[in-house]
């Protein structure tokens, strides 16, 4: 006879998989990685091939040899984890850097803590931030774009944008002074400018995250909180002394803001669970951004706030619960 | 009409797969043999008043009420008691059943088989409820929760609407559907005799906007009166859960942990009024339903009236066979059903469909981590946080559980269809509510 | 310099004199009397903070006795499982009360439907919870008392002494076993029992626990108890009670004869860890095996000394059908 399946209810299932979710980050991450091609040429796609093949050698060899469970190379995330990874680094990157890189953003920040969705932090900015520390001068000589279609020629570094202003500012200049240096809002939108390879171009960066949200993959909440927050702070002072704070338009396009804020910051893994606390959790980061940008030591601060924040997630995961039905039910009840 | 009404929180929305919409109800012949479990009602065991050999008629009484919320249950066939024994029911395990031997199709006296219509409502509040109570009628959508305790609001608390539940959200099942295109006079009948057992003025008929001709249909027999209202729903899953629909048709919250009367409403559904009906009008007892025969591998998806105590298989032979690659039976709708085990299973109040799912839609997902994707939360209708909640049962903390109102959970089952990774969220939570539900009674005993 | 040093002395010397004092104070104002022999007990207990005496962890157990021995005298009801009669005593000793001396216990599975006793029917797909199966339908061998098989009662021991079988989907008790209890609270379908471990851990019980009658139990379940009662026939010593079509071997009453175990149709009587009997050729019915069940069962493998008596197993049926326990716990008394 037949033998029949017995489980409890539901007996159907969506069409939702974790390898879809996986899948979908990966398409949403094509214009960006097209566009840092254009620009940075034949070396962006070394960078992006190495962090590729070492951090799925890394999944598979610690997933086997030390985890010992299914293999998991297949569900996409080491690969989300690794184009995040190359989008976070400067196309002129050492290849054995890569390979560490790699190495801490699987082994360290995502095995360690026993695998796909129990790491704490975001593998890939844990990867960044540890090389940014280990090898500053490397992590931050950005080559200056020169699109394919100008040839190959001799790659020039300079820093950022956002390290011109810091710097000019430092040295008491005003921002009327710096104009000149910093890139027009067309060249910020499109990704001429210096930076990282997944930095540069808001407008890749922008049709991924309106793919994500089509697909449900992420809710508009985290980014939009963040970037508002950023918008908000970075705007009052630009209003109160525009001579010595950017404006807030030029935080937005200039480095990691989007790129954290679309992808780094939705992480579903280490952002909260509900929308309210995806709220909080935007604006902390925005925050912690502009306070970083402005006072710290650092040009750029997304990839810290964001680490920060992951860190109190969990505390937010207990304190804004989703609202339940029938707890505050707000109608005249039974007399 | 502007934006159709809905509830608030979460909801999804399954593919509907209502195959069997245009079948018409037909009326399936008297079983040879009637299986009658004994406990089919949510509550206590009826007690049965008859014994082996005892010759009974259709519409006999044959077990009465084992306690407060319990209903008496009638005989649906006539014939000879062959034995009372333990059978196996839709539970799985094997239960006290009146298994009746049918001889011939004789009903009981005073009960009115013709088809004519009675419009009449003649009787006052109290023996309504009365009729309700001797008639053994529960509620038809699958909860089983006998219909007249519904009907005694206890002290203080006033109905003031009487919703009916025609929202059928469970994909497949089309039997309240077909029964509204059918049955439209006598549920508006049973409707009437409902709102006079209670005394409310107003009551909504609820109907996802799925089902477009029975929401004109009952539009067309309701012209001219404002009593009863249609309104048609925004179809999401799973607005028929009692406080969804309340939600979605009063925008009234039902306080955690607290009934619908608390708010002022009584939800039935469109088959229990159509047995109101019968049992009012027609002193005929609730002996017979209707179930919606169905699957993709179904080769004619039917809706049937059949006896109570009728085998599935046989329903299933009247649906032009079981299909070769049958993976799984289902008693009810594929989001709240019960797998059931055997084909020997009877027909019983609360069966509205019998569901057999192919071989390859029939196995689970393999289950992989938990991506914290929140989706789950999302589609909690009743705002819980399932994924925390089945890790806290699977790990044995009842005490977070509870304390994360894991008895606010309605085991719709959405929290696990969206679950990308398919964790058996809903497994779990059912296991924390039980072991809940045990800590919360011995509190309670002390 | 020295007029620093001895200020400093003198001022932190201070405050610690006044801290102290306040501490004294405080210590003594809110002290709260316990026996010294609370102690004394829980030194002597096992420290497993198991519960299987009933009281949250050791702790409360001491209280409990210390209590006991003084409002009634005695340490009637209490028991601690895991220390067995020598930690009794010594309880006993130190509260100056005579403890008398309790049979070692051990859990013992009720229930023999093995994948091969009880073939499945429908196959089941969830949670590994028995509790949930339970709620959920009857069993995928279909026998409505049996076990389920997803290992509730292992998650529960604290002392590793009970595992799932792989082949026989049952679990089994190793020498480990405390008799703390756990275990039977877990199994929703109160399968295990204690009973009395038995001189050189002989032991003879029912594997069965299926109330129904003989034909339905025997239907789903090879080795199912049909309540025949020729068990209760058989036993002088009245030691085997029939309720509801299920034979019951109250081990207090038990000679461990095993006469019952050779009249038992369906093999649903099991005696362990006892020498393999002599071939009885003049009695050839006892052997005759009433269904095969002997596919999974392991010969029976006895202690080191009488090893090679193991191998002329005559009357094979009988023994086979102990459960593969004994293989395991033999293997325990050998290290």
């Amino acid at each position: 006879m037949n033998k029949f399946f017995i489980s409890g209810s539901p007996h159907i299932q969506g069409e939702e998989s974790t390898k879809k979710i996986m899948y979908g980050v990966v398409i949403a991450m094509i214009p960006t990685m097209l566009f840092s091609i254009y620009f940075f040429g034949v070396d962006a796609i070394r960078v992006f091939l190495i962090a590729i093949v070492a951090s799925l050698f890394f999944e598979w060899i610690i997933q086997k040899y030390l985890i010992k469970g299914a293999l998991t190379i297949n569900d996409g995330s080491a690969l989300v984890t690794a184009i995040l990874l190359a989008l976070n680094l400067p196309s002129n990157l050492p290849t054995w850097m890569i390979i560490i890189g790699a190495l801490v953003a699987i082994g360290m920040a995502k095995m360690s803590f026993g695998g796909l969705g129990k790491n704490v932090f975001n593998p890939a900015l844990v990867a960044r931030v540890f090389l940014l520390v280990s090898f500053p001068v490397e992590m931050t000589s950005w080559p200056k774009p020169s699109p394919i279609t100008e040839g190959l020629a001799d790659v020039v570094t300079g820093p950022t944008p956002l390290g011109i202003v810091k710097e000019g500012l430092g040295a008491n200049k005003t921002m009327s002074e710096l104009a000149p240096e910093i890139p027009s809002y067309t060249q910020g939108l499109m990704g001429d400018m210096g930076g990282s390879m997944g930095e540069v171009s808001a407008i890749a960066l922008i049709l991924g995250g309106v793919y994500m949200m089509w697909k449900k993959i992420i809710t508009w909440h985290i980014p939009v909180s963040m970037l508002l927050t950023v918008a908000i702070f970075s705007g009052i002072f630009w209003g109160v002394d525009p001579e010595h704070y950017a404006d807030p338009v030029f935080h937005m396009l200039t480095g990691g803001m989007l790129l954290g804020a679309i992808f780094m910051a939705t992480d579903m893994v280490s952002s909260p669970m509900t929308k309210s606390g995806q709220l909080v959790y935007g604006f902390g980061i925005g925050l912690l951004t502009i306070l970083i940008r402005m006072w710290g030591a650092y040009p750029e601060g997304v990839s810290f706030a964001i680490l920060i924040m992951n860190a109190v997630v969990p505390l937010i995961n207990r304190g804004f619960k989703p609202k339940r039905f029938g707890v505050n039910p707000g109608v005249a009840l039974n007399k | 009409m502007g934006i159709l009404r809905t509830f608030a929180l979460g909801g999804i929305h399954p593919a509907e797969n209502k195959l069997s919409s245009n079948a018409p109800i037909e009326t399936l012949p008297v079983p040879k043999q009637a299986i009658v479990p004994l406990g089919q009602n949510l509550g206590a065991p009826s007690k049965p008043i008859v014994k082996k050999g005892d010759e009974v008629k259709v519409g006999q009484l044959i077990a009465e009420a084992g306690g407060f919320i319990s209903t008496n249950i009638h005989s649906p066939v006539s014939g000879k008691v062959l034995k009372i024994d333990n059978a196996i029911d839709g539970s799985g395990y094997k239960r006290p059943c009146i298994i009746i031997n049918t001889t011939e199709d004789e009903w009981a006296d005073g009960i009115d088989t013709s088809k004519d219509i009675v419009s009449e409502i003649t009787l006052e509040s109290k023996e309504i409820i009365e009729k309700i109570k001797n008639a053994g009628i529960v509620g038809l959508g699958g909860a089983t929760f006998p219909t007249y305790v519904k009907l005694m609001p206890p002290t203080g608390k006033i109905a003031e609407y009487l919703i009916i539940n025609g929202v059928e959200c469970e994909p497949y099942l089309t039997a309240d559907h077909r029964m509204m295109l059918e049955m439209g006079q006598e549920i508006i009948i049973g409707i009437r005799i409902l709102m006079k057992a209670l005394n409310v003025k107003k009551a909504f008929i609820g109907i996802e906007n799925n089902k477009p001709d029975a929401i004109s249909h009952l539009n067309e027999l309701l012209k001219g009166s404002d009593d009863i209202e249609v309104q048609p729903l925004k179809v999401q899953y799973p607005q028929g859960g009692e406080k969804q629909l309340i939600k979605a048709s009063v925008n009234r919250e039902v306080p955690s942990g607290k009934l619908p009367i608390e708010v002022g409403c009584v939800v039935q559904n469109v088959g229990t009024a159509f047995a109101v009906y019968e049992a009012v009008q027609k002193n005929k007892p609730l002996i017979e339903r209707v179930v919606t025969v169905t699957g993709k591998a179904v080769k004619k998806p039917s809706n049937f009236m059949v006896r109570i105590g009728t085998q599935i298989s046989e329903l299933i032979d009247a649906a032009e066979g079981l299909p070769e690659d049958t993976g799984k039976i289902i008693g009810g709708g594929p989001m709240m059903g019960k797998a059931i085990t055997s084909l020997e299973i009877p027909v019983v109040k609360g069966t509205s469909g019998i569901l057999l799912m192919k071989k390859d839609e029939s196995s689970r997902n393999v289950e992989g981590p938990c991506i914290r994707c929140s989706k789950c939360t999302y589609v909690c209708p009743m705002g819980l946080e399932p994924f925390l909640l089945s890790k806290a049962a699977k790990l044995g903390n009842y005490e977070m559980a509870e304390n994360e109102a894991i008895m606010d959970c309605i085991e719709c089952g959405s929290c696990q269809y969206g679950c990308p990774s398919a964790i058996p969220l809903l497994d779990y939570l059912r296991l924390g509510k039980l072991k809940v539900g045990q800590i919360l009674r011995n509190r309670n005993n002390k | 310099m020295d007029n620093i040093i001895i200020i400093a002395i003198s001022a932190l010397g201070g405050l610690g004199l006044i801290m102290a004092i306040i501490l004294y104070f405080i210590a003594n104002k809110f002290k709260v009397f316990e026996d010294p022999k609370i102690d004394e007990v829980e030194e002597a207990l096992p420290s497993a903070n198991c519960g299987g005496c009933g009281f949250p962890g050791c702790r409360a157990y001491a209280e409990a006795t210390v209590v006991s021995a003084k409002e009634k005298g005695n340490l009637d009801g209490l028991n601690c499982p895991v220390g067995g009669n020598d930690v009794s005593q010594e309880v006993g000793k130190i509260l100056g009360l005579e403890v008398e001396a309790k049979d070692p216990m051990i859990a013992v599975i009720r229930c023999n439907g093995s994948r091969t006793n009880s073939p499945e029917k429908v196959s089941y797909e969830g949670a590994t919870s028995c509790a949930f199966a339970h709620a959920l339908y009857s069993g995928e061998g279909g026998c409505m008392h049996g076990c389920l098989g997803l290992g509730d009662c292992v998650d529960s021991c604290d002392f590793e002494a009970i595992h799932m079988n792989p082949e026989t989907g049952l679990p089994e008790v190793n020498n480990k076993c405390t008799a703390c209890n756990a275990c039977v609270i877990a199994c929703p379908r109160d399968i295990i029992e204690l009973r009395k471990r038995g001189p050189k851990d002989k032991r003879i019980f029912v594997s069965c626990i299926n109330q129904e009658k003989g034909a339905p139990a025997k239907k789903n379940c090879a080795v199912a108890c049909i309540g025949c009662t020729k068990c209760q026939k058989e036993c002088k010593f009245d030691a085997i009670t029939i309720t509801s079509f299920l034979a019951y071997i109250d081990f207090d009453k038990c000679t461990l004869c095993r006469k019952c175990v050779d009249v038992c149709p369906t093999n649903a009587i099991h005696e362990i860890n006892f020498k393999p009997r002599k071939p009885r050729p003049e009695k050839p019915k006892a052997s005759a095996p009433v269904g095969d069940k002997s596919v999974t069962r392991k010969p029976v493998e006895k202690p080191a000394g009488d090893a090679p008596k193991a191998a002329p197993v005559a009357d094979t049926p009988k023994k086979e059908s102990a459960t593969t326990e004994k293989t395991i716990e033999n293997k325990d008394n050998k290290e």
